[in-house]
């Protein structure tokens, strides 16, 4: 299991990771290695087992539908490299034209 | 004299009810020995001493009140200094998860597991080192500096709760909570000489815990002892409303003494496997004798699906980091880098921000979910890891405990596995399978190694089966003194 190049700056874009050509080359080879492990998987029949997402036999939990206390606005905006008023800022996202 | 750090949990509890002592005093005399010892430990990420101070006045206030009373019994944890790792949200106090990408956090609201020690009147001395969300075996991945061991200052404390164990087995705090994803609070419990406790899954409530990986992800705690671990324990475990995986079991009252017989251990051969060092091996199965000789009957056991858990937990921790992850944007918490849009904002912040184990694991993570690749890894992983939980029920049909090392070494070198990250994962291949399968498991000293480095052994029990955790444990601690031992700082 090799990645290449253009693998590792796709799954970087994905996760919205900006990589140096030095990153992208050590993550090549690492992730390689760690996913030719995880090959081994494969090799395992697992034909009729069920996957377990939790090792807990969960129900959806009904509650009162009140509302109580939660963090405060201005807690939490507290918090915000960028805040306006009541607002998170964040930068354009569409292109405005001048 | 006696140190006040010197004391036991449950000593400190007693001289406190005893008026030998203020909580004031206990407070200061941690204080005091963390500015000595902790710029050589770097345990500590952020100190709280005004807060601690204020909790210890409150709890001096509760004591001399109830002072020849018959009221209500005082809280165990009155009073009490402890310490907890930085993925536990403490209100108003900074949170890093050992990440640049959360400094400057402060949390507006605390985690339920913490709030229930406050609710007793605990003292919280600060926060402690942290692997970068919690992803490590030795808190060399935390972005604010290495933890040393305190028994031998080259050597890792272990991870991702180095800070907390170190903190614990200096004396920089009498007990501290922490977490356990593959193992985070039993090896470096084992690595630093303490008990560690990794609860059952669900058993404490994660609300106000940073996640990593929410299926896997437990609030446990790390002291010196059995015995103190377990009023911190019953402190903080049970049902809450605020986490939908919380467990509505109620809690059984647990009586520790007792000797062991009929408690039938078994010892899984795939744990005894090449690569674990002839140390380690030979304390955990002199430990084993020691349980033998209380009264339990040693059975052999198969685990046969052990080798996968690490596969297993590489693909499914990462894909459950990556979505978790995703959270961090640079637009509600934490620092910003600018880029010239959203998505560029997004990238670099990101990008630089996280350091390379997190982005290892997040890039992981987003292949083994991406199209293509869903169902050979992340859906195969999960099916793997149901054939590991079914190795557990069937063992547990035959024994009540699973004995085993915690990890196949004693604490390694600063640096020893450098930019290896396979090789660093190896060291959580004996922790991993509790966590895939949800079981509880304890870690605690059974000897040290011609280094003087501790040894540490787990014993595993089923699920909500911690009762016996501490019962064995508690015994084995009655009738040996490795967990009383403590470094030479």
């Amino acid at each position: 299991m090799t990645l290449t190049l253009d693998e590792v700056r796709h799954i970087a874009r994905l996760a919205r990771l900006s990589l140096t050509l030095e990153e992208e080359r050590r993550f090549q080879q690492q992730l390689s290695s760690i996913l030719e492990h995880a090959a081994r998987l494969s090799q395992v029949d697992t034909t009729a087992i069920p996957p377990t997402a939790s090792v807990l036999p969960l129900q959806a939990r009904l509650r009162p539908d009140i509302s109580r206390p939660a963090a405060s606005r201005p807690s939490i905006l507290a918090n915000a490299p960028e805040a306006e008023g009541d607002y998170f800022r964040i930068p354009p996202i569409f292109d405005v034209e001048a | 004299m006696r140190r006040l750090t010197d004391l036991t949990l449950l000593q400190a509890a007693a001289g406190l009810r005893a008026g030998e002592f203020s909580a004031r005093q206990l407070a200061l005399a941690h204080l005091d020995r963390i500015g000595v010892v902790d710029p050589s430990l770097h345990a500590y990420l952020t100190l709280t001493p005004e807060l601690a101070l204020a909790q210890a006045d409150a709890a001096d206030h509760r004591l001399a009140q109830a002072d020849g009373s018959n009221g209500e019994p005082l809280p165990p944890l009155l009073g009490l200094p402890l310490a907890l790792k930085d993925v536990l949200c403490l209100e108003g106090v900074p949170t890093t998860c050992g990440s640049r990408i959360l400094e400057g956090f402060r949390p507006p609201y605390t985690a339920t597991a913490v709030q229930r020690l406050l609710d007793q009147g605990a003292v919280i001395m600060g926060k402690v080192n942290t692997d970068e969300f919690a992803m490590g075996s030795s808190t060399e991945n935390s972005a604010f500096g290495v933890t040393h061991n305190p028994w031998n200052l080259e050597r890792v404390p272990g991870g991702s709760s180095g800070g907390a164990a170190a903190a614990v087995a200096a004396g920089l705090c009498l007990a501290a909570l922490a977490t356990d994803t593959g193992g985070s609070v039993r090896q470096p419990a084992a690595f630093c000489g303490i008990t560690g406790l990794k609860p059952s899954y669900g058993r404490v409530s994660r609300f106000g815990l940073i996640a990593y990986g929410s299926s896997l992800d437990c609030i446990g705690a790390l002291a010196r002892s059995a015995d103190d671990l377990l009023p911190v324990f019953l402190g903080m475990a049970g049902f809450d409303p605020l986490d939908s995986t919380s467990l509505q079991e109620i809690l059984p009252a647990i009586e520790v003494e007792g000797d062991l017989r009929g408690l039938r251990l078994g010892v899984p051969r795939e744990y005894f496997i090449e690569g674990i060092h002839a140390e380690v091996e030979r304390g955990v199965r002199q430990a084993i004798e020691t349980l033998v000789a209380l009264g339990a009957e040693a059975v052999p056991i198969t685990l046969p699906h052990t080798d996968l858990a690490l596969p297993v937990y590489y693909v499914i921790a990462p894909a459950e980091a990556s979505a978790n992850l995703a959270r961090y944007d640079g637009i509600r918490f934490g620092p910003r880098l600018a880029g010239h849009d959203l998505l560029d904002q997004y990238l670099e912040t990101r990008g630089r921000l996280f350091g390379p184990e997190v982005k290892r694991r997040i890039m992981l993570g987003t292949y083994a979910l991406s199209a293509g690749y869903y169902d050979a890894y992340y859906g195969q992983a999960q099916k793997v890891r149901t054939l590991i939980k079914r190795d557990f029920d069937l063992a547990f049909a035959e024994v009540d405990l699973i004995a085993c090392p915690v990890a196949p070494t004693t604490a390694f070198p600063i640096g020893a596995h450098g930019d290896d990250p396979l090789a660093m994962y190896l060291e959580d291949v004996f922790t991993l399978p509790a966590n895939l399968a949800g079981v509880p498991g304890m870690a605690f000293p059974v000897g040290r190694d011609p280094e003087g480095l501790p040894i540490g052994m787990q014993l595993m029990a089923p699920p909500l089966g911690e009762a016996q955790l501490f019962r064995a444990t508690h015994a084995y601690q009655q009738a040996t003194h490795w967990h009383e031992e403590r470094p030479p700082l």
